[in-house]
């Protein structure tokens, strides 16, 4: 055999076993932590706040941190949409194409996109110590909303981009302002936002560094705004480095909670941009 | 007497057109209300429009200073650390006293470094290699079903490849791989953080350098097959080639992620303030240690500071490398269309 047809057989067969590795890491990653944590899960785990000695084992649960990720998420997402769609709409119908501050505005949250989220905490502790804040709920979704806000805008404006233009001008073509021009591209785009947002509802529900600073950690539920909040990746952390076994595997058992929350909202991210954009043009 | 009349007329005249004059401009101030606030459906929508438009614009604003704002608020933090410490002094010494303001981030530094620079050489030929194969040998069926999984992949919050590094790669480390070298460790180690930041930036090296491959033109290709060269030297020769920039700016991507991040590096490597000998040393980046002492940030002086300058190091050379590969990669998209 030729000595290059040998190479181009060594790399098929080194190009088939790193791509096997690659895919069956999240298989490794998955089985590892079920089958750690799914002999500690209970019942007890999702229903119930930590009762008193929780940290040196004793019994309760972690709803807390699941209701506290839920507030910060949903609370974050929502403000973040308020602002990330005026940003879209700016820059595809109100900027002229291909304009200069359409190029910035991607290239900006490409940018604060690659931001490590321990930074947005440290910005975000920087804020709530100049507007007068305590380690709170609010600062907690202030945070996590700035981290989330660059997901929010890359993901909807790669949707809203490739509507076709023809659409925008039937609308010109009728007498229609651009505001109204944007309504009718939103309605077309709404599967790729209802991807962007579950995107970014699985960054925010996972994302840790984030909240450490602001939103702090507590045992109760919060009722409003200016409690702190525990959070559910912070909640694993704490627990693993505890020395004693069974908080340790109470770690495992909320990491296999928060596998499944990411995993759902993944697949349901993937199948809403499949199923809802059926009806596109 | 005429002249009287006429003066009179003249008054009147005068009288009646300064009433023309009141009536003209209290029409013109009512054609001005029916525009400003006339509930007439079509300058109603063209002030909405207008409202929209300047609103959306601040908003937009807004977002591109963000990278200023950050970048200032941190830096206002760090004035205090920055006035009593030189930058050199701060970046290459290695003692790190918080209660005796001495602070200096080079050990920090350098177990980042090492960290990012272990993920980087085990990621990027995997991830090389798998792209190449997805986007070159591979069958539509095959793509579309790794793919997805490669995207899961990227979805999982790092807390959880921390708490796996700690199940899997940390006693791996300790009993199968570190004994053949060295004579003890804890696991706990730069090594260990780098496995799994490489796992952790698999992802996103595959998806830029698939982007990337598949925005060459197939005739490039043919034009290779079809001299005799096999698909593999098309590759080496042709596609490798043409997409160089496109598999750096891929890199120093993957770089800045890797740099930037925290819980899980923080949960596998140690955590000792030392500069690592070999890869089974623990270390401590600087990403971790933000994390690990905000508790005490408050209470020690200057501590704060010195924390919030480690969050700003981290923000301009990400900041950079972030810059450097987006424009790189705005280019390559610029000459494909």
């Amino acid at each position: 055999m030729e000595i290059r047809k040998i190479e181009e057989n060594i790399f098929r067969f080194l190009m088939i076993l790193s791509t096997i590795i690659i895919s069956s890491t999240l298989f490794m990653i998955v089985y590892t932590l079920f089958s750690k944590g799914f002999g500690s899960l209970s019942w007890d785990m999702i229903s119930k706040i930590p009762e008193g000695g929780f940290y040196i084992g004793k019994g309760g649960g972690i709803l807390n941190a699941i209701v506290g990720s839920i507030y910060i998420t949903l609370g974050s997402t929502f403000l973040g949409l308020l602002v990330s769609l005026p940003i879209v709409i700016y820059i595809n119908v109100y900027a002229k194409r291909n304009a200069t501050i359409a190029t910035l505005t991607r290239l900006s949250s490409d940018i604060l996109f690659g931001i490590p989220s321990i930074v947005y905490g440290a910005f975000g502790f920087t804020i709530m110590v100049y507007m007068g804040l305590k380690t709170s709920l609010l600062a907690g979704i202030i945070t996590v909303t700035l981290m989330i806000i660059p997901i929010l805008v890359r993901a909807i404006d790669e949707v809203v981009r490739v509507v076709p233009e023809d659409m925008s001008n039937a609308v010109f073509a009728l007498g229609g302002t651009r505001y109204e021009s944007a309504k009718i591209i939103l309605r077309q785009s709404i599967p790729g936002i209802v991807t962007a947002i579950l995107l970014s509802f699985g960054r925010a529900i996972g994302d840790a560094a984030c909240v450490l600073f602001t939103a702090g950690f507590t045992d109760s539920i919060p009722t409003s705004l200016e409690q702190p909040a525990a959070t559910l990746p912070l909640s694993i952390f704490f627990q693993l480095s505890s020395p004693i076994q069974e908080v340790q595997n109470r770690a495992y058992a909320a990491a296999v909670i928060l596998t499944i929350i990411v995993l759902i909202i993944n697949i349901a991210a993937k199948t809403a941009s499949k199923n809802l954009s059926k009806n596109k043009i | 007497m005429p002249t009287s009349t006429n003066t009179i007329r003249l008054r009147s005249l005068n009288k009646k057109s300064t009433q023309k004059q009141l009536l003209k401009v209290m029409r013109s101030f009512q054609k001005f209300c029916r525009v400003a606030f006339s509930p007439t459906v079509k300058n109603k929508r063209l002030l909405k429009d207008r409202f929209v438009n300047k609103t959306f614009l601040a908003f937009t604003l807004l977002s591109i200073s963000m990278v200023v704002l950050i970048a200032i608020g941190l830096f206002y933090k760090s004035i205090p650390l920055l006035d009593s410490t030189s930058l050199s002094n701060l970046l290459l010494s290695s003692e790190w006293k918080p209660f005796k303001e001495a602070f200096g981030f080079y050990s920090f530094i350098v177990g980042t470094l090492w960290v990012t620079a272990i993920s980087i050489i085990i990621a990027l030929p995997l991830s090389l290699l798998t792209g190449i194969y997805l986007s070159e040998y591979a069958h539509v069926r095959v793509r579309k079903l790794v793919l997805p999984l490669i995207e899961l992949l990227s979805g999982i919050p790092p807390v959880l490849y921390g708490v796996w590094g700690v199940l899997v790669i940390v006693p791996l480390i300790q009993d199968r791989i570190a004994p053949h070298f060295v004579e003890f460790t804890t696991g706990y180690s730069v090594l260990a953080g780098g496995v799994v930041l490489a796992i952790m930036i698999f992802p996103l090296i595959i998806s830029i350098i698939i982007e990337v491959f598949d925005n060459i033109p197939q005739d490039l290709r043919n034009a290779s097959l079809s001299l005799g060269a096999t698909q593999w030297q098309t590759i080496k020769k042709v596609v490798l080639r043409k997409s160089f920039d496109g598999i750096i700016a891929a890199v120093v991507l993957a770089i800045s992620r890797a740099f930037g991040e925290t819980i899980a590096v923080l949960m596998v490597c140690g955590n000792l303030a030392q500069i690592p000998q070999t890869v089974f040393d623990s270390g401590y980046p600087l990403p971790a240690l933000i994390a690990n002492n905000y508790g005490e940030m408050m209470s020690i002086p200057m501590y704060d500071s010195a924390l919030m300058f480690a969050a700003l190091l981290l923000f301009v050379i990400i900041f950079l490398f972030n810059t450097i590969s987006r424009v790189i990669l705005y280019r390559i998209e610029k000459r494909n269309t």
